[in-house]
């Protein structure tokens, strides 16, 4: 079984598919070690094994009959909350959709299944991807499977720690501000958020649409790219989505540094960035160059107003699209009033977390006739002077080496306390989603508390092949990463 | 950082409290007022930036809208769609009388 969990996603899809390994056996394989951690982790809300199995059998014959021949034919993915699977249960980590059954699936989930994966469950997530640490989950609170007490990141928390604890090969996540390279770096995992557009948003429950993307979790970079490859492309059904073209990616991933030019910027090493995590980004700096990379450290200005930017828009656009969840078509309805108004009012209040709410109140402000110039404009305004920074910096650097968050994973229950505190812990990754750009987090050391520390390759529009054959040349010289699960039995104590 | 935190006055709160259809206990109002006040401190640090000839960037690309066929694709989902709805009858949504 632990050989199983030891391979890539690739391995395990290559052994399906030249038939050493029959799917049920993988499968059943991870269902056996799911039930063992899950009780230590939490990392899923939901699990159906009934429908796993039925889709076992139909892949088997799709193999056989040549309808599935991709290179992940056969393997499991967990699929974060917030992404909708037709007939199972979608909550978005919220008592608002507790009960929600969508009756479509997302353009990503409609991928995967063509290529015959399967959806093993649906991963743990701050409600409605909103926070850094998976603790506004009204469901378990996730635990990182590096060490216990500890939260695995957010929003895509449950995803990252799934796949840390050998629960999942494979999973997705959505990033609007960082919600899969933040939880992927704290959980020693790989993460890419793609371009702008790059995956179809159809059927990912919105918070900000215009940040908002969907992207690939895994052991490696290659498992990453390959997945992303199934889950891009133009989507109709996404008036955002962009068909430009991305050529096969895995094929591109060798070749190690050579002719790269890796920028640092010299505000992400500044005050702020926990002493361990910049020695570990400073020490992997080095590495690169050694090994064949030039690397520089520059300036990259504005770097004090991402975050204000960020949030501004982040809530605005939050406020308009949870306006939605009235208690009338879908979602919890209040039962104690019985006028309309105080209808919506209510069921909002009882169906919202703390968090959500405290988002959409400060987005109908900044949006409110009086304040819409002074801080949304202002914020838009921004937005493209940041834009502008990356796209001075992107005519100089292949792609741009940051750390993914200022410390490595924080306790559970240090950090909802202090709203603002925890939104400035989001510096090194917003600014990635207000310009649209790809970024992949790698996993690059361990901290002196035994957890793990991750950097990020930030690439311009469209150039996920480069920041990905970057962060593939460090992770093959760098050498495989130690997985949580083989070093803990993720329920606390040290194997 | 000014953590000097801005007042956002009960008219104010009230307003926001409409917009964002929420009813809040007033210990939560309270603490909203608070926090947000916090916040938006922070945020108007934005006011240092020089904005004046900068237009706003809404979408990333800039590329112009693209439209499609408003043609129906996906079939008669009614009965999926109403076995999400907290109140239902003979094919209809059930909400509190509005008149």
């Amino acid at each position: 079984m632990q050989e199983i969990m030891k391979m890539s996603a690739l391995e395990l899809g290559g052994k399906i598919r030249s038939r050493e390994l029959k799917i049920k056996e993988a499968v059943d394989a991870y269902l056996a070690h799911i039930r063992k951690t899950e009780p230590g982790v939490h990392a899923f809300i939901s699990i159906d094994e009934e429908c796993i199995n039925s889709r076992i059998k139909e892949i088997e014959t799709g193999i056989r009959d040549g309808v599935y021949s991709g290179s992940l034919a056969g393997v499991p993915v967990a699929v974060k909350d917030n992404i909708c699977t037709k007939g199972l249960r979608t909550t978005c980590a919220s008592r608002m959709l507790k009960n929600f059954v969508p009756a479509y699936d997302a353009e990503a989930v409609v991928r995967m299944e063509r290529q015959g994966m399967i959806i093993l469950g649906k991963t743990n997530m701050d409600e409605f991807a909103m926070g850094s640490t998976t603790e506004t989950s009204v469901f378990e609170t996730t635990v990182n499977p590096w060490k216990e007490g500890h939260v695995p990141g957010g929003s895509s928390g449950g995803s990252c720690a799934a796949v840390a604890a050998g629960e999942a090969p494979l999973a997705l996540g959505s990033d609007t501000g960082g919600s899969i390279r933040q939880p992927a770096a704290y959980c020693g995992v790989c993460g890419l958020k793609p371009t702008y557009g790059r995956v179809s948003r159809y059927g990912l429950i919105a918070y900000a649409s215009s940040l908002d993307q969907i992207g690939s979790i895994g052991k490696t970079v290659e498992d990453c790219a390959v997945l992303f490859e199934v889950i891009a492309g133009k989507d109709e059904k996404d008036a955002t989505s962009t068909g430009r073209g991305i050529g096969r990616i895995k094929e591109t991933l060798s070749g190690g540094f050579s002719g790269m030019k890796i920028g640092v910027p010299k505000e992400y090493l500044a005050s702020g960035l926990e002493g361990e995590v910049r020695k570990g980004i400073l020490d992997a700096v080095h590495f690169m160059e050694e090994n064949g990379a030039e690397t520089e450290f520059f300036s990259l200005g504005l770097t004090d107003y991402v975050i204000p930017a960020y949030y501004i828009i982040a809530c605005a656009e939050a406020s308009s699209n949870l306006e939605r969840f009235d208690g009338i078509k879908y979602g919890y309805r209040s039962d104690t009033v019985s006028e309309l108004h105080e209808m919506y009012k209510k069921s909002r209040q009882e169906g919202f977390g703390e968090e959500v709410k405290r988002r959409i109140l400060l987005g109908s402000f900044v949006l409110s006739s009086g304040y819409y110039d002074a801080y949304y404009l202002k914020a838009l305004k921004a937005k493209r002077l940041i834009k502008e920074e990356f796209n001075k910096a992107f005519k100089r650097y292949d792609c741009i080496l940051a750390p993914a968050s200022p410390t490595t994973a924080p306790k559970i229950g240090t950090s909802l306390s202090d709203p603002l505190k925890m939104y400035l812990s989001d510096i090194y990754t917003v600014a990635v989603n207000l310009s649209g750009l790809p970024a992949v987090s790698v996993p690059c050391a361990i901290d002196s508390r035994g957890l793990p520390i991750g950097m990020q390759f930030i690439g311009n529009c469209f150039q996920e092949k480069k920041i990905l054959k970057a962060a593939a040349a460090y992770e093959s010289l760098r050498g495989a990463f130690p997985a949580a699960w083989e070093r803990r039995d993720c329920v606390g104590k040290a194997i | 950082m000014d953590m000097c935190a801005k007042k956002i006055s009960d008219a104010t709160m009230e307003n926001v409290e409409i917009l964002s259809k929420l009813a809040l206990s007033s210990g939560e109002r309270e603490k909203a007022k608070e926090e947000m006040g916090k916040i938006l401190s922070y945020i108007e640090k934005l006011n240092e930036l020089d904005t004046e000839n900068v237009e706003p960037l809404v979408h990333i690309f800039e590329e112009d809208s693209c439209f499609r066929e408003d043609a129906v694709t996906n079939g008669d989902g009614r009965a999926d769609a109403l076995k999400n709805a907290p109140k239902s009858k003979g094919g209809q949504y059930v909400v509190p009388k509005t008149v």
